[in-house]
């Protein structure tokens, strides 16, 4: 097995064993609560849902940032990734890769229920679910890079949050442009996946050398 | 099927193979911790074969050392340098020994050796060598402090490396796991690899040279 291959494996049976439920579950919880909190002024709701969409799968993102490099750095596994036959960027991704496929995959497929249940039209669902998958990407390409520089800080979470929210920003505003419509911001929202997915894992693997020193 | 016959062939320690053949030089080597120097400059070169035994009191710096040479660390000051080879062929065994609460003995075996270049033949074979081939399907967390450092021992079996960095490797371990790595260190010897070795007590295989690291004047 190559050294990516491994690293890939692992990464998806911890990623699975460590649960996506509770990301999915805050996101759908949010997306229960919303409406019960708005009442029942349909109209109102439908024009401020979709958008809720967009934030609450970015801090459902966020949950799962905090012990991807942290458990690495505590339990020693770090160190085996900087002597392994392979780039630590190319390692970085592959954990990102992992991570998009048992959180990523199903925060966006949730995205379907979300839109019915925020009352948004039912024509929505296929560009929000595909906008979700990219902004998924754009999410834990970026948080790859924050989860790396606080590998070594304990309960770094609001740091986390800190240091992601920003790159988090520009995949929510052309997410919630379109309102699931394939526009030109479905396009941007594209570009910004394609950015985080290239340079999340650079910025983490720079951020990782510094934490093992 | 060619590279799980070397590994096999390291296994019981005939030779490494030649393109792995690398020298070990160290030279005017400090390392600084928080802004202290921790030892002397330290230098000393290693030939193939040659089993190193790094000395020194807690806090000497034995372990900044040890990473220093794996490439994790930056020195203050000196050189490191390898023969020819890419500095990525060794292994470090450190204090920690990287394993996931979750994931099974044999999971943590094969991920080390498509993660060091090993194969799973190798790494079937190391963990039958170091003892753990019986309970290999038992999750990490169910293991021994002496269990999980023998299951750390299997990286150094699961992927040829000629320059083995060992740090404390027979902390936890009791005296047929001493014995083992003593074992270990000879046949890695007689392929030609190299071993350096933060010890505190010596084990069964004696040292071709002893590093003691001094106090930083």
């Amino acid at each position: 097995m190559s050294p990516l291959g491994a690293v890939f494996r692992r990464e998806l049976t911890l990623a699975w064993r460590a649960g996506p439920a509770a990301p999915l579950g805050f996101f759908l919880g949010v997306t229960v609560l919303v409406p019960l909190a708005m009442g029942p002024e349909r109209v109102l709701l439908a024009q401020a849902g979709a958008p809720l969409i967009w934030i609450a799968a970015a801090l459902a993102a966020l949950m799962t940032l905090e012990r991807l490099f942290q458990a690495d750095l505590e339990d020693g596994s770090l160190d085996q990734l900087f002597l392994a036959d392979a780039s630590l960027t190319a390692i970085a991704a592959a954990k990102g890769a992992a991570l998009w496929i048992v959180v990523g995959l199903p925060l966006a497929l949730a995205g379907a229920p979300a839109v019915v249940m925020l009352g948004a039209s039912p024509s929505a669902i296929p560009g929000i679910v595909a906008g979700l998958l990219l902004a998924n990407a754009a999410f834990i390409g970026a948080g790859l890079a924050a989860a790396a520089v606080t590998a070594g800080v304990k309960r770094a979470g609001v740091l986390i949050a800190l240091l992601a929210l920003p790159f988090f920003a520009p995949p929510v505003l052309f997410g919630a442009a379109d309102g699931g419509a394939f526009g030109p911001a479905f396009l941007m929202l594209a570009a910004c996946a394609a950015a985080a997915c290239a340079l999340g894992p650079l910025a983490a693997a720079a951020a990782l050398r510094a934490q093992v020193e | 099927m060619g590279r799980a016959k070397t590994s096999f062939r390291r296994l019981e320690g005939v030779s490494a193979p030649e393109n792995l053949r690398i020298n070990l030089r160290v030279e005017a080597v400090t390392i600084a911790r928080g802004g202290v120097t921790l030892f002397a400059p330290a230098s000393f070169t290693l030939a193939p074969g040659a089993f190193a035994a790094l000395t020194g009191p807690n806090g000497a710096g034995k372990t900044s050392l040890l990473r220093a040479i794996a490439g994790l660390l930056r020195p203050e000051a000196g050189t490191i340098a390898f023969g020819e080879a890419p500095e990525t062929r060794l292994h470090l065994l450190g204090h920690r020994d990287g394993l996931k609460s979750s994931l099974s003995v044999r999971a943590h075996a094969l991920y080390w050796a498509g993660l060091l270049g090993g194969t799973a033949e190798a790494a079937e074979a190391a963990l039958a060598r170091v003892g753990l081939a019986r309970i290999a399907d038992l999750p990490a967390r169910a293991l021994s402090q002496g269990q999980a450092r023998r299951l750390a021992l299997t990286r150094l079996l699961s992927a040829p490396r000629q320059l083995w960095l060992l740090d404390e490797p027979a902390a936890a371990l009791d005296a047929s796991g001493k014995a083992l790595v003593a074992a270990l260190i000879g046949e890695h010897r007689a392929g030609g690899g190299m071993v350096v070795a933060a010890l505190h007590e010596p084990l069964g295989e004696t040292p071709s040279q002893t590093i003691e690291l001094e106090r930083a004047p």
